[in-house]
């Protein structure tokens, strides 16, 4: 029997995996351009991780400092990613984000606004300007909630709790996805012309982590096993500023947007400590003194604190003072807003903040420091694909937001996510649209490899007393955070590698209880398989890229090296082994390059 | 790290019936029931549904009912409840069951799609959007809204009476009735959709919604009852459509 | 593991606290000061003390009032003043939003608290007769907005005794009486909406905008405002009738 008629399925000109900011952007674009589509997600509609972004969405729109402009935007984004960025992703990236915010307020999003009836704008590590259009701290809700009511307004198609699981593939072509409904556990094939991928990343191998359930890594393995390339993927951001205690909210993000209102960092000495930590690289526009520092939060002309530098270098700095003794008793650093700011402040412009704190840790962030600590937080790597289009390197497949790689670099700036999920989520959509429009002739999908993939993912109910897929999760975690984390050396790496290795082994064992009806134990089991993908991904890079950049800081090579300036480290599957090679970054224009080479 | 001994009471079955059954776990410092939910399904029952994303009251996916009453279970810390007694965890009542603490809430994605859109005015002759913050503030509440239906769980309108469902468009979908209502920007006037198909007549304001909402949206007196007036304004008051057909406005 | 075979269907609540405390309470003081309310509005007696004129009673409108207001009333009408003006005051708080709720849940029990289930198997809610006459209670607010003008008159005129202008205890309980019921009216939902809740860019209206901003303060407060209202107004009717009855003296403070 065909596939289509053993399985539930649907048919669309274009299918978009994922409901997070880029998806909904995308799903949004290519209904507009007239193609039919569907948008899936396996969460609720408006759950996904864009709905946790707090602080804000970087586009020089100018509102509080006219200076700004995509230039400035551009360098910043640069700079921030230590120039491995795609310098063309950078450049849409900078020009088009204002554009996509403006379009968010004719949707009927509210940022807050300045004294003119404009959009106000708040400070961000690396952003040289107060750029980030905001709402108080819970900016990724707005965000989530106007581009979901629109897409719900516009008729498109949403397949809820819908867990996609492989890509197919027509020869070389894309031509459809399959997964499962979390619901009912049963099957269901899209057959498609085209698909976005908007999967967002994988930071749920790690242990202390600000990512959820969803983020298993999912888009980037199916990538991988339809053939497309990954760069980057060992360029992990490690958020600077997570929950310490208590344990069981070890990882939960405290936005950066406390640093940008004025919150600072002090170690268990009350130093604060990052004057120690200023890098060569930033030395000229970061000021160098307390007093300097806190006259640039009134006046942005001064140099600016070092609190805010790009989150790789305070994840390290802190990192480092605990390490060298001056951390809290839990193991963090203090993060006070509390004496540099009076409550109402604080209240009105964190109130989600205020919320967390006392809610789950029982600080007043109005009255106490807050312990903070580095968490995993953003995948710069991913998808390879091309700056305009945001087609990977297969036919038929597209791909924005986390999942991509390329606009950020070796280090992504707070509030560039949320910009690029709209900038690159509606050309995804755009292009994909025409794309499948431009396709001629008809796909078949190939009903083999469908069964196939039907079968393996009944394989964990298959046995009885197997391996716990939540010891193996767990175990993962360790793994990763221990041998994977923000400081790496290549024999941890190495060993991380081994262990990668016996766990997909023991993958193949792994056995749940019940049945396929909504049954999380199997969902997981199933996730394993991306996060293992990903993870042995994440490895292979960070042992090729022999230097220090950006997310990726190796012990044994300290330094950036010029040498991997040039190259982007790939990750593909061939015969069903990842293969690792280096390749040259595209070459950036001379006036771009002046650009970003220019000083404060 | 302080540990302490723990029976949780969770509902465990489908549409088709089920039991409460009990489990007992040590719990550690800080935990909230979300997480002994967790380690019950790592180490005692791996299939057990529960629906959960951000962990930190932001996504609203957690929602359920603890010792009766509706709570996002991230944000529920188990040294709320007295040492030694047995908590009790059960789904949202007035969605119907999927599996344990999973229920179908597609009633309230289905409420969203009939409400008509929010439609800009022009732009200001500068090509900007001009609003003040004291213009935006009161749906700015509205927009903290997370979905996690915990209000239109608790509303009897809806909660005892499955026959209003129909006609009924629950709390969640007059926060964003007046969130729209109430925009600066939006010219689209829903007053007719409000009284009749979302049946804002049936809220008898008794504010359950608003006890239970995580995101302290003020759900009765911010948006239920200005929209009532508003109701009244445009069907009620007979004083108001003389108004109305003398000076030839539609708003006061 | 024990199993424990309970349908959550079957239950009322799964709620274990004293959730119906809050009802019980309710019906006692609602229920108390309504019998209350309505022997003293029929007693037709003891209700002004010179120069204190009971709540109940103003403004007195009949022109057999032991204290006349206003005459708008001929001396035709032999049944208590009260009659003709507590209805007011009665309606502004049948509808009002607060005891609305107050009296759904403890009396109607629709719901008797939150999740718990209601008593009616049917419910229409405020969607049909009687219950859809709520919707005037904004003409009982202008009425009890005048009301309000009245006590405030009294309490002036409670300020004159015989011997000249002074100042009783009941002077302030008269005077406290004007004020808490002024809250009471002034934070009120149709007040709130009619000041500039109706409005949809308040930077265009800066003086409504300044207006809604403290009613909108003051209704945060407004079921507060209604108990101690209403208890207060009790008591105020109680302190003249006392007066009158003889039972107790009012003490000159100037
Ligand atoms: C706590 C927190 C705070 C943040 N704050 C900021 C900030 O202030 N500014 C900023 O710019 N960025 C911020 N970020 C980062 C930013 O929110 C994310 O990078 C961004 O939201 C990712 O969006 P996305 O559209 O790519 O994916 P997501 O929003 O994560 O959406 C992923 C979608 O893919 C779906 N999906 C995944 N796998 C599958 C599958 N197998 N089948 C079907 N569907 C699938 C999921 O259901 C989900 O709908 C923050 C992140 C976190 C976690
Ligand atoms: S106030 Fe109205 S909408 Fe809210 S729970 Fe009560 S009846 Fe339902
Ligand atoms: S209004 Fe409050 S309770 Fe209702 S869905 Fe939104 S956040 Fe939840
Ligand atoms: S898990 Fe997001 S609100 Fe509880
Ligand atoms: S008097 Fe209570 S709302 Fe009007």
């Amino acid at each position: 029997m065909a596939a289509e008629q053993k399985y539930e399925s649907h048919e669309y000109d274009v299918i978009v995996i994922g409901a997070g900011g880029a998806g909904l952007r995308a799903a949004i674009e290519a209904s507009a351009q007239g193609a039919r589509t569907a948008l899936v997600c396996k969460s609720l509609l408006g759950k996904a991780h864009t709905v946790m972004a707090e602080g804000g969405i970087a586009a020089a729109l100018g509102n509080v400092y006219p200076e700004d402009n995509w230039k400035v935007h551009f360098r910043d984004t640069m700079r921030g990613g230590k120039l491995l960025n795609n310098w063309r992703m950078a450049q849409i990236h900078a020009q088009e984000a204002p554009a996509r915010v403006l379009e968010l307020e004719e949707w009927g999003a509210l940022f807050d606004r300045t004294k003119e009836g404009l959009i106000l704008q708040r400070d961000f590590g690396g952003h040289r300007y107060a750029r980030l259009a905001h709402v108080g701290d819970r900016t990724g809700l707005e965000m989530i909630r106007t581009l979901q009511q629109h897409a719900v307004h516009k008729g498109i198609d949403v397949y809820m709790e819908c867990n996609v699981q492989r890509l197919l593939k027509d020869g070389e072509r894309i031509c459809g996805a399959f997964g499962y409904w979390r619901e009912s556990g049963k099957c269901v094939l899209f057959k498609c012309k085209a698909v976005v991928l908007a999967t967002g990343g994988g930071g749920k191998a790690w242990k202390i982590t600000s990512n959820s359930w969803e983020y298993t890594g999912d888009g980037i393995t199916m990538a991988l096993d339809a053939g497309a390339d990954l760069i980057d993927v060992e360029m992990v951001q490690f958020h600077p500023t997570g929950m310490v205690w208590p344990p069981s909210v070890r990882g939960i993000l405290v936005t950066e947007g406390v640093r940008g209102d004025g919150g600072t960092l002090t170690n268990s000495e009350g130093k604060r400590f990052m004057f120690n930590y200023i890098p060569e690289f930033f030395k000229a526009e970061t000021a160098e003194t307390e007093k300097e520092a806190d006259a640039w939060y009134e006046d942005k002309k001064n140099r600016r604190t070092p609190d805010l530098l790009p989150r790789d270098e305070v994840a390290r700095a802190i990192n480092a003072e605990v390490k060298a003794g001056r951390g809290t008793s839990h193991g963090g650093v203090f993060l006070d807003i509390a004496s540099r700011r009076p409550a109402e402040y604080i209240k009105r412009r964190l109130p989600s903040m205020y919320h967390q704190f006392r809610e789950l840790a029982d600080v007043d962030i109005t009255k106490e420091a807050m312990e903070v600590g580095p968490t995993c937080h953003y995948f710069m790597g991913g998808v390879r694909v091309d700056a305009d289009t945001t087609a990977a390197t297969v036919p038929g497949l597209f791909a924005a937001g986390e999942v991509a790689a390329g606009l950020h670099g070796a280090n992504r700036l707070g509030g560039n996510s949320l910009s690029d999920l709209v900038v690159f989520g509606r050309r995804a959509g755009l292009y994909a649209a025409e794309y499948a429009k431009g396709l001629k002739g008809s796909l078949t999908v190939d009903t083999a490899q469908v069964e196939s993939i039907a079968q393996e993912l009944l394989i964990p109910f298959n046995g009885k007393g197997g391996e716990n897929p939540y010891t193996i999760h767990a175990e993962l975690q360790d793994c990763m955070q221990n041998l994977v984390g923000i400081i790496r050396t290549e024999k941890e790496l190495k060993q991380a590698l081994d262990k990668l290795a016996t766990f997909k082994q023991r993958l193949t064992k792994v056995s749940v209880e019940g049945n396929r009806q909504y049954n999380p134990g199997w969902h997981l089991a199933l996730d394993l398989y991306s996060m293992l993908a990903v993870s042995e991904a994440v490895t292979l890079a960070a042992i090729e890229r022999k230097e220090s950049r950006g997310g990726h800081t190796r012990d044994d090579y300290p330094k950036t090296d010029p040498k991997f300036a040039k190259v982007n480290v790939v990750v593909r599957k061939s015969k069903g082994e990842l293969r690792i090679s280096q390749e040259p970054l595209p070459e950036m224009p001379e006036e771009l390059k002046k650009l970003v080479e220019e000083q404060k | 790290m302080a540990t302490q001994e723990v029976t949780m009471r969770i509902w465990r079955g489908d549409a088709k019936g089920g039991v409460f059954k009990e489990y007992h776990l040590s719990i550690g410092e800080g935990m909230v029931v979300l997480d002994v939910i967790h380690a019950i399904q790592a180490t005692q029952a791996n299939d057990l549904a529960v629906r959960w994303n951000c962990k930190a009251g932001k996504c609203g996916s957690c929602s359920a009912e603890v010792n009766g009453k509706p709570r996002l279970m991230c944000m529920t810390r188990m040294n709320l409840f007295e040492p030694g007694k047995t908590i009790t965890v059960a789904p949202m009542k007035t969605f119907p069951l999927i599996r344990d603490l999973v229920t179908d809430v597609s009633f309230n994605f289905e409420k969203a799609k009939t409400i008509p859109h929010f439609r800009p005015k022009a732009k200001e002759a500068d090509g900007t959007r001009r609003m003040f913050q004291e213009d935006i503030d009161r749906v700015q509440e509205f927009h903290k809204c997370i979905e996690c239906f915990l209000c239109q769980n608790v509303c009897h309108v809806i909660r005892d009476h499955e026959d209003n469902k129909k006609h009924f468009a629950g709390p969640r979908f007059f926060v964003r009735l007046a969130a729209l209502e109430m925009h600066p920007l939006d010219t689209n006037d829903r007053k007719q959709l409000i009284k009749e198909k979302a049946g804002l007549g049936y809220c008898n304001i008794t504010k359950c919604c608003t006890e239970v909402c995580p995101e302290n949206i003020h759900i009765t007196d911010n948006s239920i009852i200005p929209l009532k007036e508003r109701v009244v304004d445009e069907f009620y008051d007979p004083l108001f459509r003389l108004f109305r057909k003398i000076s030839g406005k539609t708003a006061p | 593991m024990s199993d424990n075979s309970l349908a959550i269907e079957d239950k009322v609540t799964q709620r274990q606290d004293l959730w119906w405390l809050e009802p019980l309470l309710v019906v006692l003081a609602l229920g108390g000061f309504v019998v209350y309310a309505t022997w003293a509005g029929l007693q037709n007696a003891h209700y002004y003390a010179a120069p204190y004129l009971s709540p109940f009673y103003s403004p007195c409108l009949s022109a057999n009032c032991a204290h006349l207001t206003l005459p708008l009333i001929g001396s035709w009408w032999n049944l208590s003043p009260a009659i003709l003006i507590l209805w007011i005051p009665a309606g502004f708080r049948v509808t009002c939003y607060y005891y609305r709720k107050a009296y759904y849940r403890s009396f109607l029990g629709s719901p008797p608290a939150c999740a718990v289930r209601d008593i009616a198997k049917t419910y229409t809610g405020e969607t049909r007769f009687p219950f859809v006459l709520q919707n005037i209670h904004r003409y009982f607010f202008y009425l009890a907005t005048l009301v309000v003008i009245f006590l405030w008159w009294d309490a002036i005129l409670a300020f004159r005794f015989p011997d000249g202008l002074g100042v009783g205890i009941g002077t302030l309980v008269l005077l406290g009486n004007a004020f808490l019921l002024s809250l009471y009216s002034f934070s009120c939902h149709s007040c709130r909406h009619l000041c500039g809740g109706s409005l949809n860019t308040f930077s265009k209206a800066p003086a409504r905008y300044g207006i809604w901003r403290v009613v909108s303060r003051m209704n945060e407060r407004h079921m507060l405002c209604a108990w101690i209202s209403l208890i207060w107004v009790a008591l105020a009717d109680l302190y003249v009738r006392l007066l009158s009855m003889g039972v107790i003296t009012d003490v000159r403070l100037f």
